[in-house]
């Protein structure tokens, strides 16, 4: 007689924010340091670049999605566009097309309805986790793809001291807000990924909080991170014992312990500006 | 099958319910298919180009040969650079036509596809010979409707092929604006009639009327030629027909081979033929002929026999902008009251011109740009009506109001066949529309009539 395993629902995270913030550096360590503390995590970049997963994979050895799509038409297979990368991750990258033609958009939409289709998501693959790294801003409906349906349950937004990132951050809120009526989306937290503003940690703590969130780590700028980079690994694969690899550790903690998930109450401009003169950026 | 219509009018927005206007690909497929030798084709997913054909094909009873990107999920993400190169290669290979007259579909637009950079790259790469024309336009069916579509591909032609040789010639432009090929026919009579020398474009008499020869041809011999396109760019003047169809190639021929242009309303009626007969007379330096003229007394005469029956019947009428507008008119002409004047196709205009035109005998005419046939059917209800003149899907309207007098009238009618062989241009059209209406007034009342008062003579 089968027994059933009672078994923890995956979690199914999606990362976002403004372009150039660390999104895919944040969440590979992130991924790393949840790998390394035994959990089975699947990373699925959405960015047409397709360099969500080269530092866990060490180098742009996947072929992304919609490339095996195109060369070898829909008749595809689930292993030849997922590779393991470090710690048993499991790395998938939607890929698109070249910039200036086609829809990137409508490709992260095709690219996950076929992940659904092979079974990627099902129980057999034991995963405690799904990583959605989404490009830049949500600039139509195929990047929001990952928050529609109840795809990705828990979003965090990964944002600096500086203003642009604050406003993409706000920006992506009201995408979460309209999402979340309806769905069961929800925001986890605020992650800064430091630029080494004045007053940064105090100034994103506060954002979180008007925001009805948390600031849920605050990631200090280190050039640990461009030297593991450089060597296409994370940090903790790279150098484990350095401080940064901490950092990342305590991130994944804190990402694995939350139990703060909101409707997010974005700002309105003038009250974003406010935080911002309040904490001496206009100063 | 509307018996559940109701008649409370809600004020609707975001809701279109039997609307009265299509896509666009349908009209640029119909104008292409004016152009001699044209293949069009269309540039998106399979259904989009198995739908306008047959579409086109149940409303004139024609084959209607056209081809298509064939967009798969790949082409959607990647774009259809491919695909139209693919797909250019193919069409001249096999089908050999003279010409390609591509269209875009939502899909290609929303994308982003630049058609003319591939058709450039096509030609760069060998793909498509020098000799092997392919034009193309941009038809996105969430601007606008059909008519739209129609006068894109007609102003396009004209954008690619017209030129100025700096020699005028004696030669009158004539854009007939979307009307049936037995329309296009009436008006290359009247023209020849009045020894004016044209060109007609675009022209699908002789393509889609074509007789019965035993043998299929997929380029049959009407159609305006390429070089009569390209000569347009040298008359003397261009006469345009129905504004919203046919003013985008009038001001594209006068932007680029300076022909001045002259825009008429549809010559339905008789003001309106009469106006087309003035102009053609002016522009031509010609007496009207005593052939044309006795045409027109002939209208008249029926237009004054049939009086007693039109006299301020209420009349209520949808379809596209031009054909409405015209027929309105001549309405108005006729002694009755056009009451509600209903079109698919945005535009504020058209209400404008309608009020214009019922000043007069009707000035409370409810006149509706940008609606649908649902709301034609609610106001019905609201406030009856004794004729109802529109495409084919009228006749659901007709039913669910006791079979009220219908005549077909516009595009698409699939449900009889009269229209595409027998023009209602000019002023023996004109008559034919008289005949028309006064029938199906007749037929009602012969079918309703109790047998004491059916009438031997009307």
């Amino acid at each position: 007689m089968a027994v059933a395993v009672e078994k923890k629902p995956m979690r199914k995270v999606a990362i976002y924010g403004k372009g150039g913030i660390g999104k895919s550096t944040t969440t590979q360590n992130t991924v790393a340091a949840l790998a390394e503390m035994g959990k089975k995590v699947m990373v699925v970049g959405c960015d047409p670049k397709a360099d969500s997963t080269r530092l866990l994979l060490g180098g742009l050895a996947q072929r992304s999605v919609l490339d095996t799509l195109r060369e070898e038409g829909e008749d595809v297979e689930l292993d030849d566009i997922r590779s393991g990368g470090f710690c048993n991750s499991l790395c998938v990258e939607s890929g698109g097309p070249e910039p200036g033609v086609g829809c990137a958009g409508r490709g992260i939409i095709t690219s996950i309805n076929m992940l659904e289709q092979l079974g990627a998501y099902d129980e057999e693959n034991e995963l405690d986790y799904v990583f959605y790294d989404v490009l830049g801003d949500v600039v139509c409906g195929g990047f929001a793809m990952p928050i529609r349906e109840g795809k990705a349950e828990e979003i965090y937004i990964v944002c600096s001291g500086e203003m642009m990132a604050m406003y993409a951050a706000n920006n992506i809120c009201k995408g979460i807000l309209k999402f979340a009526e309806t769905g069961v989306v929800r925001l986890g937290g605020l992650i800064c990924n430091s630029r080494n503003v004045d007053n940064e940690a105090q100034m994103i703590k506060k954002f979180a909080e008007k925001l009805g969130t948390q600031m849920i780590h605050f990631v200090p700028r280190d050039n640990d991170v461009q030297r593991a980079e450089i060597n296409r690994k994370t940090v903790i694969e790279w150098n484990p014992e350095v401080k940064q690899a901490g950092e990342y550790r305590s991130l994944a903690r804190a990402i694995d312990s939350n139990k703060l998930f909101v409707v997010p109450k974005p700002l309105t401009i003038p009250e974003l500006e406010a935080l911002l003169m309040e904490y001496g950026l206009f100063n | 099958m509307l018996d559940g219509t109701t008649a409370e009018i809600r004020e609707r927005q975001a809701l279109r319910i039997n609307p009265a206007k299509t896509c666009q690909p349908i009209g640029a497929m119909y104008a292409a298919l004016g152009i001699n030798g044209c293949m069009p084709h269309s540039h998106g997913s399979q259904g989009c180009c198995a739908y306008h054909r047959s579409h086109l094909t149940r409303h004139y009873k024609e084959p209607v040969a056209a081809t298509t990107s064939s967009f798969t999920e790949g082409a959607s993400v990647f774009g259809g650079l491919a695909n139209l190169q693919q797909a250019l290669e193919n069409i001249f290979t096999i089908y050999k036509p003279k010409i390609v007259a591509v269209h875009t579909t939502c899909l290609s637009e929303v994308i982003g596809d630049d058609i003319p950079m591939i058709i450039e790259r096509a030609r760069r790469e060998g793909k498509i010979k020098p000799d092997q024309l392919v034009m193309h336009t941009n038809t996105p069916s969430f601007v606008g409707s059909h008519v739209t579509g129609f006068s894109n591909q007609c102003a396009s032609t004209i954008k690619y092929f017209s030129e100025s040789s700096g020699e005028t010639k004696n030669v009158v432009n004539l854009f007939p604006g979307w009307v049936e090929p037995a329309d296009m026919r009436e008006i290359k009579r009247m023209a020849k009639e009045m020894g004016i020398e044209f060109i007609l474009f675009p022209d699908t008499s002789g393509v889609l009327d074509t007789g019965h020869t035993g043998h299929y041809e997929m380029y049959p011999a009407g159609g305006t030629t390429l070089e009569q396109i390209k000569a347009m760019g040298d008359s003397f003047q261009t006469i345009a027909m129905g504004p919203l169809a046919s003013k985008a190639a009038a001001e594209e021929l006068e932007k680029k081979c300076n022909v001045p242009s002259r825009l008429l309303e549809l010559p339905i009626g008789l003001s309106n033929t009469d106006a087309f007969v003035n102009a053609m007379r002016l522009a031509g330096q010609v007496p009207v002929p005593a052939s044309i003229e006795e045409e027109r007394s002939r209208l008249i005469d029926m237009m004054s026999d049939m009086a007693q029956y039109m006299h301020d019947k209420k009349v209520a009428i949808f379809g596209d902008p031009d054909q409405v507008t015209a027929l309105t008119q001549f309405l108005v002409e006729m002694d009755m009251k056009p009451v509600i004047a209903v079109t698919g196709t945005p535009g504020k205009a058209f209400e404008a011109k309608i009020k214009e035109i019922c000043a007069e005998k009707c000035p409370e005419v409810e006149a509706r740009a940008y609606s649908d046939v649902h709301f034609l059917h609610q106001w019905i209800k609201n406030n009856p009506v004794d004729l109802l003149i529109g495409n084919g899907f009228g006749k659901f309207v007709a039913k669910a109001e006791g079979n009220i007098p219908f005549v077909r009238f516009g595009f698409p009618i699939m449900d009889r066949v009269g229209h595409r062989a027998f023009s209602t241009i000019g002023y023996t059209g004109a008559m034919r529309l008289i005949e028309q209406i006064t029938n199906a007034f007749f037929d009602y009342r012969d079918r309703n009539d109790p047998d004491e008062k059916i009438e031997l003579v009307l």
